[in-house]
């Protein structure tokens, strides 16, 4: 087991296209990070990268004390799965798991013992004999999850590894992979664009967009205190509400909103508000009243989502609300916010502006 | 879609009946003729039943041939066939497979321009270029040899080109996962490539057999010695007797002994072939 520490990672791609640019990052030993961010934003090449599997332009990997840049991904002491399981398709289960200790010159009683040891850790014994092709698409991925386990690497990565598979065996394959990874501590980098994904599984979070981290925390305080617009309407779902700071002064409900909103640090010109946060019910503290027009109600079993068009502008708010309030498309509804509740942001620069609460 | 009407279904039967029979009855033809008494061809009708000679002139083909034609025992032409066919068949196989490796796994300078390179030879059938093979072939002195006969023919842009194209659809996470497992690309091609080919491969070597088999031009031209003859060509010279008229009867038996082997490479490869396609998936 080991650390990655990743200084200064680049990829240009021959044609001067920049897929990583600059990434610096370390993953504690027995740490699981994810990393995070839209179609496009560089985290594949980035996690392919530390595997071995694109040369890296510029920077430096390591992982425990080596320095790997120039090693073959065989040599770095990693294990892969990969979003479509790779496996060989004309071996058997076990010939799969058992590939990569023959290459690597284990004895045939090790490799028999660690085989079947991973085989009973993933419930997948009676499959060893199958070819996989007769295995349904979860059945694949624990193969898949054995393939990596089997080689006790020092660290496995994980590119986008459940989302082959359906909604809901995709929940039950992260619950298993977050216990495993815990059982094994294994340092682990996952690669997803499924923030829920994300959220659930990462110790630490890391949020990519166009080849930069945007922000690194835990799941948290990155869901708590988003760096940036970028992280604030990726990370939670729905994605938070961005308002103009001016329209709730104009329309936030006289005076407390005023003193409410002259709290807030300099600098700030838009304000976020995640769906949870605006309320139907009156709080007993300090809060801003926003005025609105239901355009859509969302049922959605144990909460309801509504679509609202806020009163004299046109802008679009959702809001989350626990069970289903008696409310009906066209009504004007009034929704309250404390101040706990506002994410401050400088919309030219995209940041999120000082400190508070 | 399809009607059950008894009228057209009769009228189906009937028009494939025809269709075989048009394609059998040679095929029968010569295996009757190869059962005839010597000098049954020269009465004016052809016989449509078996005669009651197969067994003597089977044997009188296989053992000594037509010595007053120029060739030689049917056992042996059929032995030279074999070898070269097989020659030319696993040639190609191995070379083909290898350079299809090499163009879509490798990135080497000018890599595009050597596959275009392998591609133009597709233009360039042996008969194409035979006169400058000849010439390269006899001042390497291969004339009448095995290596001359088969190594002229087993530069191949069709397999290379087919495996290419195969290797292609071979998703790249094989590769990766086999990089990660510790695999070199030689270990990669044995372990993973080739036996995801045999399909492929059973399909191959059905057809390039077949073409070996039957090649005719090539061996013609560059065997004099009738311990080289091939049966293809071997048969050709038996029906320009110098003496006489061509004795059908035993020609007809080297025909049908020709024709063996490729119906046999068929038959075998066709179960491997099906067995392959149903028994592997991507």
């Amino acid at each position: 087991m080991a650390s990655i520490r990743i200084e200064g990672l680049e990829k240009t791609y021959p044609g001067g296209v920049k897929a990583v640019k600059g990434i610096d990052l370390e993953v504690a030993d027995g740490e699981f990070v994810v990393l995070v961010g839209p179609s496009g934003c560089g985290k594949s090449t980035l996690l392919r990268m530390v595997a071995g599997l694109e040369t890296i332009s510029a920077g430096a990997l390591h992982i425990g004390e080596r320095r790997v840049n120039e090693l073959e991904p065989a040599q770095r002491d990693i294990a892969m799965v990969f979003q479509n399981y790779a496996l060989y398709p004309h071996m058997t289960v076990f010939d799969n798991l058992a590939y990569g200790l023959k290459n690597r010159g284990f004895k045939r009683d090790e490799i028999r013992r660690r085989v079947e040891a991973a085989a009973t850790m993933l419930e997948i014994e009676a499959f060893l004999p199958r070819k996989p092709r007769q295995l349904s698409g979860g059945q694949r991925q624990r193969v898949a999850m054995g393939r990596a386990l089997v080689r006790e690497p020092a660290a496995f990565l994980f590119d986008e590894p459940l989302s082959n598979l359906d909604a809901k065996l995709r929940v039950q394959m992260r619950v298993e992979i977050k216990k495993l990874q815990r059982r094994l501590k294994t340092t682990s980098l996952y690669v997803t664009h499924d923030q829920l994904e994300a959220m659930t599984l990462a110790d630490r979070l890391v949020v990519l967009n166009d080849g930069r981290i945007e922000q690194v925390g835990t799941p948290m305080e990155i869901y708590a205190r988003p760096a940036s617009l970028f992280v604030a309407t990726f990370i939670g779902s729905p994605a938070m509400n961005l308002i103009p700071l001016d329209y709730l002064h104009t329309n936030g409900g006289g005076d407390t909103a005023t003193a409410l909103l002259h709290d807030l640090p300099e600098g700030t010109d838009i304000v976020g508000i995640r769906p949870d946060d605006l309320h139907m019910r009156a709080p007993s503290e300090p809060h801003l009243v926003v005025e609105s027009t239901l355009e859509l109600f969302e049922a959605a079993g144990a909460e309801s989502h509504l679509y609202v068009c806020l009163a004299g502008s046109d802008q679009p708010t959702v809001i989350r609300t626990a069970g289903q309030p008696p409310v009906a498309e066209g009504e004007t509804l009034r929704f309250y916010v404390t101040r706990d509740a506002l994410h401050p942001f400088n919309r030219e620069s995209g940041k999120r502006i000082g400190d508070h609460g | 879609m399809v009607e059950h009407r008894p009228l057209s279904q009769l009228a189906a039967h009937l028009i494939l009946i025809a269709g075989v029979a048009l394609v059998l009855f040679p095929v029968y033809i010569a295996i009757v003729a190869s059962t005839q008494a010597p000098g049954e061809f020269l009465r004016g009708t052809l016989p449509l039943v078996p005669g009651g000679h197969a067994l003597e002139n089977y044997r009188a083909m296989w053992e000594s041939g037509l010595s007053r034609a120029g060739a030689p025992p049917v056992g042996q032409m059929l032995f030279n066939s074999l070898v070269m066919a097989l020659a030319i068949t696993l040639g190609k196989l191995a070379i083909s497979l290898l350079s299809a490796f090499a163009i879509v796994y490798f990135r080497f300078p000018f890599r595009l321009f050597f596959f275009w390179l392998i591609f133009v030879t597709l233009m360039l059938p042996v008969e194409v270029r035979i006169i400058p093979t000849f010439q390269v072939v006899a001042d390497l002195g291969m004339l009448n040899s095995f290596a001359g006969l088969s190594i002229p023919l087993i530069a191949s842009a069709t397999a290379t080109f087919l495996f290419r194209q195969f290797f292609m659809t071979v998703p790249e996470e094989l590769l990766e996962a086999a990089r990660v497992d510790g695999a070199g690309p030689l270990k990669f091609f044995k372990d993973i490539l080739l036996p995801l080919s045999v399909t492929n491969i059973a399909a191959l070597f059905v057809i390039l057999f077949i073409y070996g088999w039957n090649q005719y031009l090539w061996p013609l031209l560059i065997t004099t010695d009738s311990d080289y003859y091939t049966v293809v060509m071997g048969i050709q010279r038996m029906t320009t007797a110098a003496d006489g008229d061509p004795q059908w009867h035993l020609v007809m038996a080297a025909v049908v002994m020709a024709a063996l082997p490729p119906v046999l490479v068929i038959l075998f490869m066709q179960r491997l072939f099906v067995k392959g396609l149903t028994e592997t998936e991507k």
